[in-house]
């Protein structure tokens, strides 16, 4: 293994990633990565990069620490390939390493005090610079939306780890199912759950108005 | 159609406003939830609650980062395979060289004739120790986590 490993990565394309074959299935990339060829595997990065970092943004909620775990995740992948299924589809099985990583690290003691310095950076208003918002309006909605990444932040990690797939990452239940491994009814808990925390919140901020019912017990 | 629906009746409403909200509800469990809110006014207000929470999400999205990020995703990838083996190949070496120097040490103290006696007893003694020590810590982590029933949990 490690022979191989040395042989592999002597052998690595430094740079940027080729993509010599983007109609290729994934089966075929991970059986070729499966036999050590690297660049195979480069091509799997290059296909879920951007899932991976905004997974792992979702879950940590800083850029700089995204994409330092998500390539993490595929340096340990790539270790870990010969348990890969290539039946089976890749990201989801990735997914479990980038969930691991970043509910480790949101434990960390150290991380969450910096968690708290960067509240609000990860989060984007997509109709902010589109129209004529005077500048009080354009104010109001950054506060709005660092609000919503401080409340999402103090959401348990399960719970928070569904909202994001569902919200920003506009994931299908059955998606997310598959990808966290656990049941649509589950999905559904969660996000309620995530939801209620979330409104709870958002209502002691002031920026949804209040219902009796969202403040008791549900 | 939602599937894995089950629970108590509050648990099938709460699971219905989620589909409701997200867009992922058949006509039939619309209707079905329509007359639950209509009967339940505290479902309702937390129906109106949620209404009013994804219109305040839906327009969030995370943040792109430069497009340069991309551009050097796969640096960043190969430099900790380079620096994972870089690692191993240290560790290893490391392991090696300190056990030949030891070994080199011990042998040199024990030839040595003029040191005293309890010296080079104890010389022996901390070499013997130190191995004993390795074996025992090496053999328990491997151990450990070959048995840890806990090893893919997600803690």
């Amino acid at each position: 293994m490690l022979a191989q490993n040395v042989r592999s990565i002597a052998l690595a394309p430094v740079g940027r990633i080729r993509v010599t074959s983007p109609d290729l299935p994934d089966r075929s990339l991970v059986l070729r990565a499966q036999e050590g060829e690297q660049a195979a595997f480069g091509e799997l990065v290059g296909r879920y990069m951007q899932r991976a970092y905004y997974a792992a943004l979702g879950l940590v909620g800083s850029p700089d620490d995204a994409l330092d775990l998500s390539q993490e995740a595929f340096a340990r992948a790539f270790k870990a390939r010969a348990t890969i299924d290539p039946e089976r589809p890749f990201f989801p099985w990735l997914y479990q390493i980038i969930r691991r990583l970043c509910f480790n690290y949101t434990r960390d003691t150290s991380s969450r005090r910096k968690k708290l310095e960067r509240v609000g950076s990860w989060l984007t208003d997509t109709t902010m610079g589109r129209g004529p918002d005077s500048p009080e309006r354009a104010l109001e909605r950054a506060e709005l939306r660092d609000q919503v990444a401080a409340a999402i932040e103090k959401l348990q990690p399960r719970e928070r780890e569904v909202l994001v797939l569902r919200e920003f990452e506009g994931l299908r239940y059955r998606e997310i199912a598959e990808t966290v491994d656990i049941p649509i009814g589950t999905v559904m808990s969660r996000l309620y759950s995530a939801r209620r925390s979330l409104a709870r919140e958002l209502v002691a901020a002031g920026v949804v108005e209040s219902t009796e019912s969202t403040g008791g017990e549900a | 159609m939602i599937e894995g629906r089950k629970g108590p009746p509050e648990n099938g409403f709460r699971q219905l406003m989620m589909a409701a909200v997200d867009d992922e509800i058949s006509p039939e469990e619309r209707a079905e939830l329509d007359a639950a809110l209509a009967g339940d006014p505290k479902l309702r207000d937390e129906w109106e609650a949620f209404k009013r929470l994804r219109e305040v999400t839906r327009t969030m999205t995370t943040r792109e980062p430069p497009a340069e990020v991309w551009d050097s995703y796969w640096e960043g990838v190969y430099r900790r395979f380079e620096r994972g083996l870089g690692w191993i190949l240290v560790s290893l070496s490391a392991i090696v060289l300190i056990t030949w120097g030891t070994w080199e040490w011990v042998q040199e103290i024990l030839a040595d004739t003029e040191l005293p006696g309890f010296i080079r007893w104890a010389v022996l003694g901390l070499a013997a120790g130190l191995i004993v020590l390795f074996v025992s810590v090496a053999r328990e982590r491997w151990f450990a986590r070959k048995s840890d029933p806990y090893k893919d949990l997600i803690r």
